[in-house]
């Protein structure tokens, strides 16, 4: 029997309902219930990262995280990085040092590096590879990537 | 890639989760979910019911009991990576916990799920061995405490009942100022370790070992600790030939035979992992 359950949840500060299975994953349930498409599913088994989702301000596999269990919670996708139409300098800095390539990572790269950059505002370039070590580019485009966040962390430091 | 049916369940107390477990047929546990959710996206496990503790009050701590360091099932492995607590009194937990997974997976991953997915080359599981833990375990007939050594039973198979809880970790402290290391051999960083060794050591004012403890991870069903090379290492002055000696014991031992990886490769990394563990020790050793 396929059980549902009502699932509240804040999503990039609105407020969303849904109904969903109790064995729906977040990342179906935010791709397929709230329209929210930006998170991208890979590997759904918590390998490629592609999936990172800010769950209460920590980055959080949504592939390893149902649905149910954030009723309740507060989520950051993706589509909540950018002011409106004014990119994130984490945004800007991937676009300006060739951070994307195909761009299928892309979303949870930069789900991944906005705790990073949180929480270490003036990373080494080693901290920075461990930090998304947990995330595949299979387009092997790390150099770019990594010179993206190590630029952005430059950025968002004049800023702050 | 999607779970199978199951039905939910959320108990907000130790005593309705123990309950529950209780009263279900075919139940499977869920703490952080970073072993058990890609379980069942790959339907490797088919459970009817599936109890999430996340939201049972009062599983999560980390606490100084004096002697030890007392941890909650239900603590992320986030919090104890960046607990002061654990990195005065337990270095050589702190320093494993990096080698766990990534931050994405730390955040969520629990201490208590990880010791009861029971794989052999996880850090905690390695650490809990080498720190000689004893685990509290709750179930309808009440708590019962169990030291770490008597939890493996088989490959990744814990001593504990369908209807039983881990609830609590402690991990005695060792003094002040003793050595401590933690190294692993994976393919890429955050991957399963192929081998993993723990090392610990203190010293006494004339400079010889007075206690050792030495720990393989991710080589046998289970993690190994090597008692024949810790007795060999105590009342030795520390060198790099006595830490030979300790990896050549560990280079005989009984190791896994897998498609990737042959035992002779796991016996190989066990000599060198426990060497260099035991030589990262030694060098963090503060003399009395």
């Amino acid at each position: 029997m396929t059980e549902m359950r009502k699932i509240s949840v804040k999503v990039n500060g609105k407020a969303y309902e849904a109904e969903a299975e109790v064995r729906m994953h977040l990342a179906d349930f935010l791709r397929q219930k709230l329209g929210l498409t930006g998170t991208h599913l890979g590997c759904e088994h918590g390998v490629c990262g592609a999936c990172t989702i800010l769950l209460d301000g920590r980055t959080a596999r949504s592939c390893l995280t149902l649905a149910v269990q954030v009723d309740g919670h507060e989520i950051m996708t993706i589509e909540g990085i950018a002011d409106g139409d004014t990119l994130h300098p984490l945004q800007e800095a991937f676009r300006d040092n060739h951070g994307l390539q195909c761009g299928f990572c892309t979303p949870g790269m930069l789900t991944t590096l906005i705790e990073l950059l949180r929480d270490n505002p003036d990373p080494t370039e080693e901290e920075v590879r461990i930090g998304i070590s947990g995330n595949l580019c299979r387009c092997t485009g790390y150099q770019g990537i990594v010179a993206a966040a190590l630029d952005a962390a430059k950025r968002m430091r004049a800023l702050s | 890639m999607k779970p199978p049916v199951f039905s939910y369940h959320d108990p907000r107390s130790l005593a309705e989760a123990v309950s529950l477990l209780g009263r279900l047929e075919n139940a499977k546990v869920l703490a952080g979910g970073q072993s058990l959710m890609p379980m069942l996206n790959m339907r490797y496990v088919l459970p009817d019911h599936v109890v999430d503790l996340g939201r049972v009050e009062g599983l999560a701590y980390i606490r100084d009991d004096g002697e030890a360091v007392v941890v909650g099932a239900m603590t992320r492995q986030r919090d104890i990576e960046f607990s002061p607590l654990v990195k005065e009194k337990l270095p050589l937990l702190a320093e494993a916990i990096l080698s766990t997974g990534h931050r994405q997976t730390r955040n969520r991953g629990t201490i208590g799920g990880s010791l009861c997915h029971l794989d052999p080359s996880a850090e905690q599981v390695t650490v809990a061995a080498a720190l000689d833990a004893t685990l509290t375990i709750e179930g309808p007939r009440g708590r019962r405490t169990m030291p770490f050594a008597e939890f493996p039973v088989a490959f990744m198979t814990p001593n504990i009942e369908p209807d039983e809880l881990l609830v609590e970790i402690r991990l005695p402290a060792w003094p002040k100022g003793h050595g401590y290391g933690f190294v692993e051999f994976a393919r890429r960083h955050g991957d399963f370790a192929i081998a993993s060794a723990a090392a610990l050591l203190q010293v006494d004012g004339s400079g010889k070992i007075a206690r050792a403890s030495l720990t393989l991870g991710g080589v046998d069903t289970a993690p190994l600790r090597m008692t024949e090379a810790e007795e060999l290492m105590v009342g030795q002055v520390p060198d790099e030939g006595l830490f030979r000696a300790a990896g050549e014991i560990c280079g005989r031992i009984e190791a896994m035979d897998d498609a990737l990886v042959p035992a002779s490769y796991r016996r190989k990394l066990a000599a060198v992992m426990s060497r260099r563990a035991l030589v990262l020790a030694q060098g963090r050793v503060e003399r009395p």
